[in-house]
């Protein structure tokens, strides 16, 4: 019995260290990179971040005009409220879409890992 | 098998402190392959916990005495599916189930993470593996699940009766995951303001998790709820217990940070109070725990007599210190990116209801903390009981009940009091009819049931009257027919009326409370057969004794020894309404000193109600059965002298029949409660309302599987 805990702890322990050392035999790229590619591989990470934020706000922001809208027709804004609320989300709205536009396209997994 | 589980938690330790080391060198050296070798540690953490988990799982089921918390907290006669559950009935096998369902949700987590906010993931990483790692630490230092004794007892202690009931094999699960959910927000928080990353896409990624502890914790403090009601043979479902209370402080404050979340994604404000929910609801979380293994309470759930206070405190002295420091040095990165365009918006009532949920988690904070405080100073044992929390809860209550009313009609940004005067119409109509119908009916005396059921009134209005306007935009655009207009505007504003019928499910709730606790009629009455006792407008007469004697498989099959009851008739103006068999079940106490025949029922004694439920009113009755009389306890005393253990049955066989040929009187719990159904209803459609709001919405997930097939396409390109 003793045996078969000890060979059991044993296997465990090494499908444990296989899943945890697989990234570090496989090695990563931004690893090795420094100096100029490493701040390449920043900025564009920081890019990365930049978009995801700003395609979040466009997110809450396209929401935030849909509930206007309905918050509108379910008789609970004015007209006049109404006009100048949907008028402000949208100059909101396409700010961050020029914004976005400004970032040009992603590119691919920039804040993903190796 | 006692040593595979423990060389599983140092493994699993080891993983711990690996993972930790390898994510924090990982983020600071900007090394991402030892990132993903610390998050692959909390997959790691969850394989081992899993087979840990599984080893003592399968000791329960064997019988396997050698373990001791499998003699301590299971027996032979302990019906399987109890003996499952038995796992987590102890501390040693309950701080298994957290850290198990820690690393399990932790892996989803950074899972469905692991292309996003690298550095915050990699932060979260670690602090989760610092729970985890905590967590394995109290069971390889202070209460090992897999500690053994040889030679292995012939028979284990059993279950606590208490425990043998079908809600409890899913309660501590479903409370302990929303417990360990609400660590993985506080984990991503306390990463975000580590990296200084406190954009909009650390409150996209949490907000899911944060939903589903809300979720899990509440269904875990309902079905918590529902076994006090139906277990514990008091009658009631909420004592304000401290470790009830301890459950109930995160989902309250979790609830105003699910509020105040969509303030900041709409409007960029509230990110201090916004963190520093998060931050207090995972402290909260762990303060529950704490409360429960600490051994400072002497409560019905907690482990009482244990050593793990000290651990305890000091994990949560840091997380408090650590959030205090976090959010205080990151301030200037927290500021509100707009204000309040109107005192009369939505944002506004948003707020109010942050203020009384947090107002009222304040309260129980103190009243359940305080005796603590206090006896920790003075040396004398102090307790807050109901009347205390009622004083301040209630108000709260009704208040919160009423905002959640309000908000529905009110708009974002701004309301124009025309509008707000017009909207307030038809839910002001349903509160006064309410009102007027309610007086009418004589029940004026009652002022909190009066004013709930207004307030619930007007909820009902406003919601009624928002899925009423709604429905009818909708078909205006559309030109559907209603139910079909109606189902197509959930679909679309999964969030927003989602959250409706939440505050919908709140009201029905509520107003199951305060019907229950104001206009319940309760006696406790002796009756022999033949006699009669009337609650309320219920008639019940005790026809006939009933007596059992099923070692393993009792009435109730919960495995008691010996079960003694009552069959009670049920009848309202003359009119039969139900038959009810109330009962008491007596335990084998494990000692064969007590003699062969008291140790098969000297273990504690469980009564196991009898209740006829429905939608207005449910008749609850509980028997204590008298089995100390002369005759009965003349039967024992022969037995324990006269019969060996193996035949001690045979005792309770002929006190069986002595109890049914000369019964003597029986004490009876007899309740008539109004409307209890309302609470259970209510509680299902707040958690199904919540579904609906954290579902996504169809094109939510066409865009989703769009852009991975644009990204798969690209990616194609790339390699082409």
């Amino acid at each position: 019995m003793v045996v078969v805990i000890v060979i059991c702890s044993l296997v465990l322990a090494a499908i444990v260290v296989m899943l945890i050392s697989a990234p570090l035999r496989a090695g990563s790229p931004a690893a090795s990179s420094a100096g100029g590619e490493g701040s390449a591989a920043e900025a564009s990470a920081t890019g990365g971040r930049r978009r995801a934020d700003l395609e979040s706000a466009r997110e809450a922001k396209y929401r935030e005009i849909r509930d206007a809208e309905l918050d509108y027709r379910t008789g609970k804004l004015s007209e006049a409220d109404f006009n100048s609320i949907d008028a402000q989300l949208r100059a909101e709205a396409l700010g961050i879409l020029n914004e976005l536009e400004a970032l040009g396209e992603p590119a691919g997994d920039a804040d993903t890992p190796g | 098998m006692a040593g595979l589980g423990y060389a599983c938690l140092l493994l699993a330790l080891g993983v711990c402190v690996y993972g930790i080391v390898a994510s924090l060198y990982g983020v600071r050296n900007n090394r991402p392959e030892f990132c993903n070798s610390g998050r692959r540690s909390i997959y790691a953490l969850a394989l081992i916990l899993t087979v840990a988990m599984a080893v003592l799982e399968i000791a329960f089921l064997r019988n396997d005495f050698a373990f001791n918390t499998v003699a301590d907290t299971s027996s032979r006669t302990t019906p399987t599916f109890y003996k499952a559950a038995a796992v987590w009935s102890s501390q040693e096998g309950s701080l298994l189930l957290w850290a198990w369902l820690l690393s399990l949700w932790s892996s989803l987590a950074l899972f469905l993470t692991r292309k996003r906010m690298r550095d915050v993931a990699a932060y979260a990483t670690a602090i989760l593996l610092g729970f985890g790692g905590f967590f394995v630490s109290l069971m390889i230092f202070y209460a090992n699940p897999f500690s053994t004794t040889s030679p292995a007892p012939v028979e284990g202690v059993g279950l606590d009766p208490l425990l043998r009931f079908p809600t409890m094999m899913i309660h501590p699960p479903m409370l302990y995951s929303g417990y360990t959910l609400c660590t993985i927000p506080l984990a991503f928080g306390m990463g975000a303001l580590i990296a200084r990353r406190l954009d909009a896409e650390w409150l996209k990624v949490i907000r899911r998790f944060a939903f589903a502890a809300w979720l899990f914790l509440g269904m875990g403090i309902l079905l918590g709820a529902r076994w006090s009601y139906s277990e514990l043979g008091w009658g009631g479902y909420w004592g304000w217990d401290a470790v009830e209370n301890a459950s109930l402080m995160p989902w309250l404050t979790g609830t105003a940070f699910l509020h105040s979340l969509m303030i900041q994604e709409k409007r960029g404000m509230l990110k201090v109070w916004n963190v520093s929910l998060v931050l207090a609801t995972g402290t909260l979380a762990i303060m529950g725990t704490f409360l429960v293994r600490s051994g400072v309470l002497n409560s019905i759930h907690a482990f009482g007599g244990a050593t793990l206070g000290v651990p305890f405190v000091c994990l949560i002295a840091l997380l408090i210190a650590g959030s205090i420091y976090l959010v205080v040095s990151r301030r200037e990165m927290l500021r509100s990116e707009n204000r309040l365009d109107s005192l009369l918006s939505r944002e506004s009532i948003f707020l109010a209801n942050n203020l009384v949920l947090v107002g009222l988690c304040f309260v129980i904070f103190w009243g359940t903390y305080f005796p603590l405080i206090s006896e920790a100073v003075t040396g004398q044992e102090s307790s807050v009981g109901p009347p205390w929390f009622d004083r301040y809860t209630v108000p709260l209550a009704l208040i919160l009940v009423l905002l959640s009313g309000i908000g529905p009609v009110i708009s974002w940004r701004r309301a124009s009091l025309a509008n707000a005067r017009r909207n307030f119409m038809v839910p002001l109509a349903c509160a006064g009819l309410t009102l007027i119908g309610l007086l009418a009916s004589g029940v004026a005396h009652k002022t909190f049931a009066l004013a709930m059921f207004c307030c619930a009134a007007f909820v009902f209005g406003s919601v009624g009257q928002e899925f009423v306007r709604g429905t009818r935009a909708r078909r205006a655009m559309a030109g559907e027919a209603p139910p079909r207009a109606m189902l197509a505007l959930v679909r679309r504003n999964r969030r927003r009326y989602g959250g409706y019928i939440v505050h919908l499910g709140i009201a029905v709730l509520f107003v199951g409370v305060a019907a229950s606790s104001s206009f319940q009629h309760a006696t406790e009455v002796q009756l022999s057969p033949g006699q009669s006792a009337t609650v309320g407008a219920y008639h019940l007469r005790y026809v006939e004794p009933t007596a059992s004697i099923t070692p393993k498989y009792d009435q109730a099959h919960t495995g008691s020894t010996l079960s003694l009851g009552a069959v009670l008739d049920v009848t309202k103006h003359g009119r039969h309404v139900a038959t009810l068999r109330p009962s008491e079940g007596f335990y084998a106490s494990g000692n064969p000193a007590e003699g062969s025949v008291s140790s098969l029922i000297g273990g504690q004694a469980v009564s196991h109600i009898a209740m006829d439920g429905g939608i207005t009113r449910d008749v609850w009755t509980a028997i204590a059965p008298n089995i100390e009389t002369p005759t009965l306890k003349r039967i024992v005393s022969a037995g324990n002298a006269k019969l060996p253990p193996e035949d001690g049955a045979i005792a309770l066989i002929y006190l069986a029949r002595a109890y049914l040929h000369d019964p003597p009187p029986a004490q009876f719990h007899l309740l008539v409660s109004p409307l209890v159904l309302w609470i259970w209803l209510g509680g299902l459609i707040v958690f199904g309302g919540g579904l609906i709001a954290v579902w996504p919405a169809p094109s939510t997930v066409r865009r989703r599987v769009a852009a991975r097939s644009r990204a798969r396409a690209l990616r194609g390109l790339a390699r082409a």
